[in-house]
């Protein structure tokens, strides 16, 4: 090919300018492909608060709820599991629930993670892959009650707090949730905003 | 001229059907001691076939919808006629698709097919290896079943351990706060139309590269290095017929036990079709046990021996990632088995043993005593790798004929 009467410096400007024009054309048009990957509005406006009546509960008894697709775990805790809780730390990971990768509201704190000592609503998914866990009487005589995931093992004791050896690294998520009245907690809606 | 030649003297003229023929075929010289590890690759892309043709058909009855998949799978297999054969071929093909890839994997690694000049070739093959498997994990969402459902949770939350991005990822794949519609719409298409199309051209680039370099043969030697006064290899023979013929009693006998595993034990006990997915998806049950369907199961295992979360993802994405790189680790002066030391054997052995045994323990409920021959396993698979960069300097090699043997 004649390169006769070409000018190189131009040639090369024409080449890099029309790239980095195309370049930033591809980054746009990628944007609505990336984009409408994320939840539609459909599936954000879905997740309205449950409420769940938790007058008639005996104490170990649980009730399981559906809020936004996940399960809830209600469960009402007797004297002995709460006393229970107290003597457990040394064989969790964090009961303290301090680890900045706990999720619960700020109004869930200290052991018994409860707005209510004898009430736990936690999220009943496990926090290593997901799997639903299973609510145990006894995990072991030491351990006392809680939930058992069947996927890879992990265990949670009577307040969601994860048991020190087994795959999953944080204890159970608490969900937003208040007291309606002394006889029904409304899911997905935080403490002193009702 | 006859008026057959005058009308192929007329396409070649416009298309260069004859040149593609006779470079890809008849004069495509391929060395002339294959043995029974050299039907894997004919044989994948017969499977390759059996995938489309039936993936097709199931779609003219398959309906993507969270409330109605199940019930459309329901309605291939017990209303439309000869539906229950086509799914039973799909969700076979699927198993027999990961069992042929394993042995022509493995034949590459006896052979050392991967060795230099076949590194593109190694390479093109690994990318439709991890494309495969992105393909059976969301075909295996499909039917809506509760493993189907439970399987895509627990892989789906596996980039929960990417820093940072984890949790929006995770959203960002599924479309929704939950594995819902939404995600099953986006795995169908993805498994129907955007991978297939990838993996197509992947397979086109794995024989292009192949054609271009040659094949490799049991004795690992090059049979380009002699050839006869017109510039074929004296130890070549045309691919076709020869091997077109030869790879025929493979698909028989292929054939042959497909069949036998479609009529007869299409869920293959439960490693094919696990027992969970046979009822619907309930988001809010897991199954009591959650296994991956088998050919997944030795990097699962991998995944469940490290007693923490993102160590384990790492260390399964390791074990794909770094047969990539199989070329480069591996320097011993030959590149067969055949002519390599009683060392390269025995760890190869090794290799196939610990990956079954990961294999076998990745469908297993974890036990204390499972978690330790886990860790075992896949401590020995990532040596293997270390191994294949020294094992030159120790283990003794035999020497290489000039021509192949027989």
């Amino acid at each position: 090919m004649s390169k006769d009467g070409v000018d190189s410096g131009r040639r090369r400007f024409l080449l890099w300018s029309t790239s980095a024009v195309g370049a930033v054309g591809a980054v746009g048009i990628a944007v609505p492909f990336v984009k409408s990957w994320s939840p539609s509005a459909r599936a954000e406006a879905a997740g309205a608060p449950v409420e769940v009546n938790v007058g008639k509960m005996k104490p170990g008894q649980a009730i399981r709820a559906e809020w936004r697709g996940k399960p809830i775990f209600v469960l009402k805790r007797s004297q002995e599991s709460l006393d229970k809780l107290q003597q457990i730390n040394d064989l969790l990971k964090d009961p303290e629930s301090q680890k900045d990768t706990v999720k619960q509201p700020d109004y869930i704190t200290g052991i018994n993670r409860s707005i209510r000592d004898d009430i736990l609503v936690v999220i009943g998914i496990c926090t290593h892959l997901g799997c639903v866990p299973q609510q145990r009487e006894q995990l072991s005589p030491e351990e006392g009650g809680g939930f058992f995931c069947p996927c890879h093992g992990s265990k949670f004791d009577m307040a969601g707090r994860v048991f020190s050896g087994v795959p999953a690294n944080d204890n159970l998520e608490v969900p937003p949730y208040s007291f309606i009245d002394d006889n029904t907690i409304i899911i997905g809606v935080d403490k002193g905003a009702a | 001229m006859t008026r057959g030649q005058q009308f192929m003297q007329w396409i070649d003229d416009r298309f260069p059907a004859t040149k593609v023929w006779n470079e890809h075929l008849a004069e495509y010289y391929a060395p002339k001691n294959f043995n029974f590890w050299y039907f894997f690759g004919s044989l994948a892309l017969l499977v390759l076939v059996n995938q489309l043709l039936t993936g097709i058909w199931l779609t003219m009855h398959y309906n993507p919808s969270a409330e109605l998949a199940y019930a459309s799978v329901e309605y291939i297999m017990r209303d439309v006629p000869y539906g229950w054969l086509l799914r039973y071929m799909h969700s076979t093909g699927a198993s027999a698709f990961f069992l042929v890839v394993y042995m022509h994997m493995f034949r590459g690694m006896m052979y050392g097919s991967y060795r230099k000049p076949r590194e593109l070739v190694w390479l093109f093959g690994m990318v439709i290896f991890v494309l495969l498997m992105a393909e059976a994990f969301m075909g295996y969402l499909l039917p809506w079943g509760n493993m189907s459902y439970w399987g895509a949770q627990v892989i789906i939350n596996l980039f929960n351990a990417v820093p940072v991005v984890g949790e929006d990822l995770v959203t960002w794949i599924r479309g929704d706060y939950l594995i819902s519609g939404a995600t099953l719409n986006r795995f169908f298409a993805l498994h129907v139309v955007a991978l297939p199309i990838a993996l197509l051209l992947m397979v086109f680039l794995h024989i292009v590269a192949l054609h271009a370099v040659g094949s490799n043969n049991p004795d690992g030697i090059e049979i380009k290095k002699n050839k006869d006064e017109n510039g074929i290899p004296l130890d070549g023979i045309p691919f076709h017929p020869y091997y077109t013929v030869k790879d025929i009693v493979g698909v028989a006998g292929f054939l042959f036990l497909f069949c036998l595993a479609i009529f007869y034990f299409p869920e293959g006990g439960g490693y094919f079709l696990e027992p969970p997915n046979f009822t619907p998806a309930n988001n809010l049950k897991t199954p009591e046990h959650i296994a991956p369907v088998w050919y997944f199961t030795p990097f699962y295992s991998i995944l469940r021996a490290v007693p923490n979360m993102e160590g384990g993802v790492v260390l399964m994405g390791l074990s794909i990632v770094i047969l990539f790189f199989m070329p480069w680790l591996d320097r011993s002066p030959v590149k067969s088995i055949r002519y390599k030391g009683p060392l390269f054997k025995l760890a190869l052995a090794l290799f196939v043993v610990c990956f079954v045994v990961l294999g076998y323990l990745g469908m297993k409920p974890p036990s204390p005593l499972f978690t330790l021959l886990a860790q075992i396993s896949t401590g020995y698979y990532f040596f293997f790798f270390i191994f294949l960069t020294f094992y030159h300097k120790i283990d003794k090699t035999k020497p290489v004929p000039e021509r192949v043997t027989h």
